[in-house]
């Protein structure tokens, strides 16, 4: 820096600043400033370090020292001790775990390698609209690399060696799909990318589309080329216009360049690109809904087999695969195989990309190896639960998943350890859930959309679904029973098993895992009708204090449906009858008198 | 523009790419600029990136300050948008959060023209594949 020799970073997270970051940065200011050392040194106030549980963090440039869990009164020692005499404040610097020993510069912390960007190497770097920058990232080097120095066999072994698993959901071998496809020979195959994305808080596929086009692009050429197919469609909803235009922009340069194509490289492999708007069904994500949709047919799954690979898009042998699960494929030729499968567990290999959401305080997208733990995923990378509230569950897998409670924080995420946990991977959404959260409203959010989003086709899914949800909503408003209960249950089974495609056999999901980790929450509903999350506003009670009421009236003014009596400067009383439990009474009453429970 | 019709013809198209782009990060020549990227997707745009990549490039433009400002994809920091990394001559990128026009005038004002760090700087928490 030009001016300052010295610079102070403090973390201003939302997490750091619970504990008290604030007050550390105006104590740094103050002494800076009665030490005269305000023209050398500067103080800053930084994002999330990603690191909260350890905060709050100060980090010092240019000597990149980074000291944790620091407090209001350290400040003095670290300007008096570092920057005055230039010796590090030693009990403040971060511990390694494994070794047990102090560590200074953040580069080598354990910490910065929690997040991996694979699939989302140039999503925030390169202008997506200029497919040079894609070029100067290596960009298109993969499919050269392809077509000038491998066979479609030895593509498709690399991608099994790989390990690569799709990222939409099921987690099927991405290579032994692709020899599926090269077995099956027409005139005519496709290669169909799945840019659907229909669970509600997903932005994963989009973020992709948009950031990196091109790298979809390419992927989709090299499995074309592995497979025999020289058409490429993807499916993507309408509802992602910027996503579209993107993508629109990427092919009509890639063809430009001859980058797609007739004789791409000057050899005789062609392949060309189209997209195929869809009007953001979720089960048009299923991929034989998806490819009758593209066919101008309604949006409806028919049963596996055959599968896409012997009969997809037009009858013809057609591989499907997810947006992210392409994103990876180029990575995966230039790096080669045996690169990528030393990331990740036994397993899964690699990384996943999750949209962080619900009460967490950094809401985002991040990109973690396969075996890190929710704990890392929410405490390190996403600084912690909001308002400093406890944690109680976080929910993978949209409605197709399931939720994990605290009990599963140290588990690595991978897709087998998720199915056993009673949830799955799904697309990547992950949605954090507090203390505040009531897990009945959460399965009944899940079934509504599904009843919403069913496609009608079979009765287990179509009544079914339908009835659960009717089920959920007679408890939540407190009119459940026991017996209601054990029926959840067992219709949740039946749904699952006789649905005909994975919307219906997935959809009880969410209310299985919740009436499993969370039974004593639903017999709070049903036996001593409450709420403990105090969110089902049927089962809210609100009452005046006497000792506190003092008659202004207020409340009987606001109440919509007159259940307030009392006369001026007389304690009130509502009339539990006659409440509709609105919440009124409970906001206006300037005394806190009006208690909710 | 080139048609590429060899692996050749396309490292070729990489390098001179990869030197332009190095060039205009790290530029040692007089003709050395200032590089901003705004993350302009759908999360960024929503919260407003667009309004912050219009006044950056009138400002600095106003003030005659040499800059290319270009748009790229999600960083990531959905929960600090609109975000923009600035990489000034011989410096690492920095990325700064909650950019609305007045922090990104202040951005222009101390980071840019007297290269003073400014609050709501973004560390950066992850690994990218270049290293490995
Ligand atoms: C109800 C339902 C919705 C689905 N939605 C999506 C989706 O939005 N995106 C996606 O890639 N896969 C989705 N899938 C999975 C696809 O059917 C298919 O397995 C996937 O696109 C294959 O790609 P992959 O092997 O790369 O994961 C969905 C499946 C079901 C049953
Ligand atoms: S399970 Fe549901 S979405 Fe799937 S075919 Fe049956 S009705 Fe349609
Ligand atoms: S909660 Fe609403 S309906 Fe019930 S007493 Fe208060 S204002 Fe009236």
């Amino acid at each position: 820096m030009a001016k300052y020799k010295m610079h102070i970073l403090c973390c201003g997270g939302t997490g750091c600043r619970a504990s008290k970051s604030d007050e550390i940065l105006e104590n740094f200011k103050k002494i800076i400033l009665e030490k005269n050392l305000d023209d050398e040194v500067q103080v800053i106030q930084t994002g999330c370090f990603g690191f909260c549980e350890k905060g709050p963090i100060v980090k010092i440039l240019p000597d990149n020292t980074f000291y944790t869990e620091v407090t209001p009164e350290d400040a003095l020692e670290i300007v008096e001790e570092h920057v005055i005499k230039g010796r590090k404040v030693k009990r403040l610097l971060y511990m390694d775990p494994d070794k047990k020993e102090h560590i200074s510069d953040s580069k080598h912390m354990n910490f910065y390698k929690k997040q991996i960007r694979i699939a989302l190497r140039n999503c925030g770097f390169i202008n997506p609209e200029n497919i040079e920058e894609y070029i100067a990232r290596d960009g298109y080097m993969a499919i050269g690399k392809c077509l000038t120095e491998m066979t479609p066999e030895q593509v498709i072994a690399e991608i099994k060696l790989s390990g690569l698993r799709g990222r939409g959901g099921g987690g099927f071998p991405t290579g032994l799909k692709w020899e599926f496809a090269s077995k099956y020979h027409d005139d005519q195959k496709y290669v169909v990318c799945n840019a659907d994305e229909g669970d509600p808080g997903a932005f994963m596929d989009r973020s992709i589309l948009e950031g990196d086009p091109h790298s979809v692009l390419e992927a989709m050429a090299i499995c074309g080329y592995s497979i025999g197919a020289n058409k490429g469609l993807i499916y993507i909803r309408a509802e992602y216009p910027l996503a579209i235009e993107r993508l629109k922009i990427a092919i009509k340069q890639a063809k430009e360049y001859g980058l797609l194509g007739d004789n791409i490289f000057g050899t005789d492999f062609s392949f060309d690109i189209t997209l195929r708007l869809g009007a953001g069904a979720f089960v048009c994500g299923e991929e034989t809904a998806l490819i009758h949709s593209m066919e101008g047919q309604r949006g409806e799954p028919t049963p596996k087999p055959p599968f896409p690979a012997e009969s997809g898009f037009m009858k013809k042998p057609t591989n499907v695969n997810n947006v992210e699960t392409f994103a990876n494929i180029p990575v995966i030729i230039n790096k080669g195989a045996n690169w990528f499968n030393k990331i990740g567990t036994e397993k899964s290999k690699g990384t996943k990309v999750f949209a962080l959401a619900g009460k967490i305080n950094n809401v985002g997208l991040i990109e973690v190896p396969m075996g890190t733990t929710l704990r890392e995923v929410i405490y390190e990378i996403g600084g912690g639960i909001k308002s400093g509230k406890e944690f109680k569950a976080v929910q993978t897998g949209g409605p197709s998943g399931g939720c994990l409670t605290k009990d599963f924080l140290d588990t690595p995420i991978d897709y087998d350890n998720l199915v056993a946990a009673g949830s799955m991977m799904g697309s990547g959404g992950m949605i954090v859930m507090d203390e505040d959260d009531c897990m009945v409203s959460i399965a009944k959010f899940y079934m509504e959309f599904i009843v919403e989003e069913s496609c009608g086709k079979c009765v287990p899914c179509r009544l079914g679904t339908k009835r659960l949800y009717e089920i959920l909503e007679k408890i939540t408003r407190g009119n459940g029973t026991m017996e209601d209960l054990d029926l959840l249950k067992n219709l949740s089974k039946t749904v699952k098993a006789t649905s005909l495609c994975g919307l219906g056999q997935t959809a009880p999901n969410p209310i299985l895992s919740t009436l499993n980790n969370f039974y004593d929450e639903y017999v709070a509903h049903v036996r001593d009708k409450k709420c403990p999350a105090g969110q089902c506003r049927h089962l809210l009670k609100f009452e005046i204090d006497p000792e506190k009421c003092v008659g202004c009236t207020v409340c009987a003014r606001n109440c919509p449906v007159n259940a307030i009596t009392g006369t001026v400067k007389q304690p009130h009383t509502i009339d539990q009858e006659i409440c509709i439990k609105c919440g009124a009474c409970f906001q206006k009453c300037k005394f806190g008198a009006i208690s909710k429970k | 523009m080139k048609r590429i019709k060899s692996l050749d013809d396309l490292k070729k198209l990489s390098k001179n790419a990869k030197n332009k782009f190095d060039l205009r990060e790290k530029a040692n020549d007089p003709d050395k600029v200032v590089q901003i990227k705004v993350a302009m997707a759908t999360c960024g745009i929503a919260s407003g990136a667009k309004e912050t990549m219009d006044f950056l490039i009138e400002e600095l433009d106003r003030q005659s300050i040499k800059a290319i400002v270009t748009q790229t994809g999600c960083m990531g920091y959905c929960y600090a948008e609109p975000t923009i990394e600035v990489t000034m001559p011989n410096n690492d990128p920095i990325v700064f959060g909650y950019v609305d026009t007045k922090k990104a005038k202040e951005i222009v004002e101390k980071y840019i023209k007297k290269n003073e760090l400014v609050d709501g700087i973004l560390p950066v928490n992850y690994e990218t594949i270049d290293k490995q």
